[in-house]
């Protein structure tokens, strides 16, 4: 039971950090860029959803507004700064990305102050027995829910869409995509936004969570490239499976792992040794993907 | 590569060196320990810029290294261990095996891989040192004692905040001279070649895998001393040190001075702390004007600020 | 055109620096400077907001002064980072000279900025974080905690636990040395059962895990130390998880506040906590600084408030009984361990380590007659005259 709970939850967390991973691998992918500030974009939705949600005192209006004002922040970011850093090395572009992260969090604290509260919506305080014997808390019920429904959304969209198989190409093929006359730098603003839009879920439902500060990016956005990279860069099928699993042993292995201490630690010791070690299987795990299969589990290009 | 005139040199290094009473006499010897702060940061970018400028490697995992040697020391000092030297040993020793180790298995990788990989590595590290109770955990680990240098009268205590500084210029000036040697030579030039075209320079027989190790760690190396030197003056280590935004900010300090030039990490360092420092004094958002400087320098001066300079 | 380019910054630095401080220069030794270094952002900013405005409000009260002193307060966040509070603490000793430096929650961040003070001669008043170590073997004539030793809300809560009957208790603190403290006072005094000893990651949020690990040991109650933003978000997710039904949640006093009471809502009504301090104390300072406080800040006081304006007291104290002579340090030591002031919480005195000695009551939460929640203590205090169980360790005698 206990382990079932557990499992659920790294499935929760899993599918969030599968949010953010899709829109970073998809930008990885297509453009080959790397952006430091997507955990930014996450900072943004989540500040933005907080700030319309105690406003208008509905979370849902939160979650909208965060997704649709943080999408176009994306697009406008996109087209009137990152756009030029596509032709540059990767070095220039961790430089100007990461200058963007201290941009973003000075303005974000200036604009709504160091941090907001949020709170789940009020239908879902409670929890929900969904065996005998195990309750679960229904606003982490809700997450999976929308987590699995956005997957699929993302699955229909990159499979069965033009602008999916657009996307498909372009990470694939890039060179090739351009040369078959697609409009790549139109189809990089959609997909830059598209992928803001993603985080801003992730912010606005981990909110309550975790807490809407400022900086609530930089741990979160590590974790989803290990995510790309154990997945596949530009693979969505990949960021999915690899969130997940990341998700799981990270869950799984702090709990089991702070049980198996506890035996021959004292508790403060296992308490800290625990979550450590699970985060370093995390890391682990990733350096063996990289050493044996490189492209990833399910690499995007051919 | 432009050699500095020797009186401008020999004049630097004096007002550098007589900075603690310049700063006594005028009232501000709190700013001694931002100096300070500058010298550590200025050995440990210019260590970066060893593999990030000459070697082109793109390590996203640097502060381990500063973080292992900071550490090392530490963790010594609260064993009771106070001798410099001891330190000093201990932290070539970590810092080495450990940039040997994942040297290893990075420089195995290319491009965006070598990136995250060097990247996990420093976080896997990062993770250790939170877990690590004993010594301090998330914590941190506080120093009551220094790095003592010799015995007797001629005892070098770090603890005394002017010893400290002369001590990590003498460092500094030691790797900036070793630097300074190594870009003629025939290493320096290995090095630059594989950087510029590494397939070309394989097939000319270049051992490049091996270069590039020995390049990292030398870089690791000297890292770790400025992390024991950091630890000195700070009197407090904390996993923070090791944490990536930790060594993105010596990337940018690299980038920001100019990548492949000997003064391009003290010039990083020195900007970016000062800028830290007087906008801080204005305003609590110097992160905010930090940041468009730094942009800035992307976008307009690709060869950072030493580049610019050097243009005219 | 290297010298030019490396001394650039520097000369422009040192010359804005000199100009600040010129500026300062111009105030003379006649007032008291007073370093405060809190957390005034993040989750856990309500903490040290009530401090500060605790803090503040007593200087405002005595017109600007403490002690017959022109107070002049530095107040800085520590953005809940021990380096960051290493160098605010640095700054304030070195450049600014403080006389006293205050104000620090959090215990972690409080030892490692400690040093700062302490190694350069400066007192350190503590409105907050008091842990065992300073109590005990490290204890320093320059620290007065003017709080409560860390275990000593947990020791009164173990108590209560025997008086309520129950055998078996699920406990849940952050890994750091105050949550340890915390656990440890809970179990030196509790007679019954500990089924579980779960420490979270200091500044952790998502609490599913350990929940679904009490769910699966089925404590009779739980009892956690978490105090701001943890605490909110644990009480909420424990109460969306279900266990609020079959578990009886126990808590200190700074986790039963007006910081979480208003964040977390209803479901807080009934539970009982352990505090030193209760916002409906009877005496005179009390109810003087409750009403000032409402009238300035239009909310009810934490006990952090409380803890803030007994500190800036206890330096007015030791001000107005030197004289304003504060160059001579025994003689500022020896009036602060004398603390003669009127404390919001009724009599206080100092032990040899220069922590409180003082009585610790049982609160609930119930209603303020205004729709709100507030709490409501117990006449009889649960531990009487107490201190703490480290002074033996400590050096100091007298």
């Amino acid at each position: 039971m206990l382990v079932l709970e557990q499992a659920l939850n790294g499935l929760q967390f899993g599918l969030m950090l599968f949010l953010l991973a899709a829109g970073l691998t998809l930008v990885f992918g297509v453009m080959d860029m790397i952006n430091l500030a997507h955990g930014s974009l996450y900072m943004v939705g989540a500040f933005v959803a907080a700030w319309i949600a105690g406003r208008t005192g509905s979370f849902a209006l939160g979650v909208a507004g965060g997704v649709v004002l943080t999408g176009l922040f994306g697009v406008v970011l996109e087209a009137g700064l990152l756009r030029t850093l596509y032709a540059r090395d990767h070095l220039s572009q961790v430089l100007a990305t990461f200058a963007l992260i201290l941009i973003l969090n000075d303005g974000v604290k200036f604009v709504f102050g160091t941090d907001l509260p949020l709170s789940a919506p009020a239908a879902f305080e409670g929890p929900v027995e969904l065996l005998p014997g195990l309750s679960y808390p229904s606003y982490r019920l809700l997450i999976l829910g929308v987590g699995i429904v956005l997957a699929v959304l993302l699955w229909l969209l990159v499979q069965k869409t033009r602008l999916g198989a657009l996307v498909r190409a372009g990470a694939s093929n890039r060179t090739m995509a351009t040369a078959m006359g697609v409009d790549i730098p139109k189809l990089f603003t959609i997909v830059f936004g598209i992928g803001a839009a993603l985080c801003a879920v992730a912010g606005a439902f981990l909110g309550p969570l975790l807490a809407v500060q400022v900086g609530m990016g930089e741990n979160i956005l590590i974790l989803a490239f290990v995510v790309i990279v154990i997945g596949g860069i530009g693979s969505i099928r990949g960021a999915l499976v690899g969130a997940i699993l990341v998700g799981c042993v990270d869950t799984l292995g702090r709990t089991a792992l702070q049980h198996a201490f506890r035996a021959f630690l004292p508790p403060q010791w296992a308490s800290a040794a625990g979550p450590a070690v699970a985060s370093i299987a995390v890391y682990v795990f990733m350096a063996v993907v990289l050493a044996f299969r490189p492209q990833g589990l399910f690499p995007a290009r051919g | 590569m432009r050699r500095a005139a020797p009186l401008a040199l020999a004049a630097l290094a004096v007002l550098a060196a007589a900075l603690p009473w310049l700063l006594q006499a005028l009232g501000l010897d709190f700013y001694l320990s931002l100096a300070n702060r500058i010298v550590v940061a200025a050995i440990a970018a210019t260590s970066l810029n060893l593999v990030l400028g000459y070697g082109g490697l793109v390590s996203f995992g640097h502060a381990a290294f500063v973080g292992l040697g900071a550490y090392a020391t530490a963790i010594l000092v609260s064993e009771g261990v106070t001798s410099g030297w001891a330190h000093l040993g201990a932290t070539l020793l970590v810092a080495g095996v450990a940039a040997l180790v994942i040297g290893a298995i990075s420089l195995r990788t290319r491009g965006v891989y070598f990136i995250m990989i060097t990247l996990a590595f420093a976080q896997m590290l990062f993770y250790l040192a939170n877990s690590t109770k004993g010594y301090g955990g998330d914590e941190g680990l506080n120093i009551r004692a220094r790095s003592v240098l010799g015995a007797g009268t001629f005892a070098v205590d770090l603890k005394n905040p002017v010893v400290c500084y002369e001590t990590a210029l003498v460092v500094l000036a030691l790797v900036l001279a070793a630097v300074a040697r190594f870009v003629p030579s025939r290493f320096g030039r290995a090095v630059l070649a594989i950087r510029d075209d590494d397939v070309r320079a394989e097939a000319l027989g270049f051992p490049t895998y091996r270069l590039k190790l020995v390049l990292f760690v030398v870089a690791g190396m000297l890292g770790g001393v400025a992390g024991a030197l950091a630890v000195n003056q700070q009197g407090y280590v904390s996993p923070n040190v090791l944490h990536w935004t930790q060594s993105g900010t010596f990337m940018v300090m690299v980038i920001l001075g100019g990548v492949a030039s000997v003064w391009g990490g003290v010039i990083g360092a020195a900007v970016l702390l000062l800028l830290q420092e007087v906008l801080g004094a204005w305003t609590e958002y110097w992160a905010f004007w930090t940041g468009w400087v730094l942009l800035a320098v992307v976008l307009f001066a690709r060869r950072g600020l030493a580049g610019l300079l050097s243009a005219r | 055109m290297l010298k030019r380019l490396s001394m650039k910054p520097l000369a422009a630095a040192c010359i804005a620096a000199a100009l600040a401080c010129a500026a300062s220069w111009a105030a003379a030794a006649d007032k008291v400077k007073v370093g405060f270094v809190s957390t005034l952002s993040g989750p856990s900013s309500a903490l040290g907001i009530d401090i500060r405005d605790g803090f503040l409000l007593a200087v405002k009260m005595n017109g600007g002064k403490l002690g017959g002193l022109p107070a002049e307060v530095i107040v800085a966040d520590d953005q809940f980072k021990p380096d960051v509070a290493k160098q605010l603490f640095e700054k304030d000793v070195k450049r600014d000279k403080v006389d006293f430096m205050t104000g620090v929650v959090f215990s972690n961040i409080m030892l490692a900025a400690l040093p700062e003070a302490l190694d350069n001669k400066v007192f350190y008043i503590s409105p907050n974080a008091a842990p065992s170590s300073m109590a005990g073997k490290d204890c320093n004539p320059l620290f007065f905690a003017v709080s409560w030793p860390n275990d000593a809300y947990h020791e009164a809560a173990g108590e209560f636990a025997n008086t309520r009957g129950l055998k078996s208790v699920y406990l849940v603190a952050p890994n750091y040395q105050a949550g340890k403290d915390s656990l440890a006072g809970f179990k030196r005094t509790f007679k019954g059962q500990v089924v579980g000893e779960n420490y979270t990651k200091l500044g952790q949020l998502d609490y599913a895990a350990e929940l679904a690990e009490i769910r699966a040991a089925k404590p009779q109650a739980v009892y956690i130390f978490l105090p701001g933003g943890m605490g909110i978000n644990f009480i909420k997710q424990y109460v969306g998880a279900g266990l609020g039904k079959d578990t009886q949640l126990l808590l200190p006093g700074f986790s039963a506040d007006q910081d979480v009471i208003g964040p977390v809502g209803p479901a807080m009504a009934g539970l009982f906590n352990t505090a030193h301090w209760s916002p409906d104390f009877s005496n005179a300072a009390n109810q003087k600084f409750v009403a000032a406080f409402e009238q300035e800040y239009h909310r009810v006081p934490t006990l952090y408030a409380s803890q803030g304006y007994d500190a800036a007291q206890l330096i007015a104290a030791a001000v107005r009984d030197t004289k304003g002579r504060l160059e001579d340090h025994e003689a500022v030591r020896k009036a602060l361990k004398a603390a003669h002031f009127d404390s919001v919480r009724g009599p206080f005195k100092f032990n040899t380590n220069q922590y409180p000695i003082q009585n610790y009551y049982v609160r609930t939460i119930g209603s303020d007659g205004k729709g709100g929640l507030v709490n409501k203590s117990f006449n009889e205090p649960i531990l009487k005259n107490h201190g703490d169980a480290y002074v033996q360790g400590c050096a100091m005698k007298g």
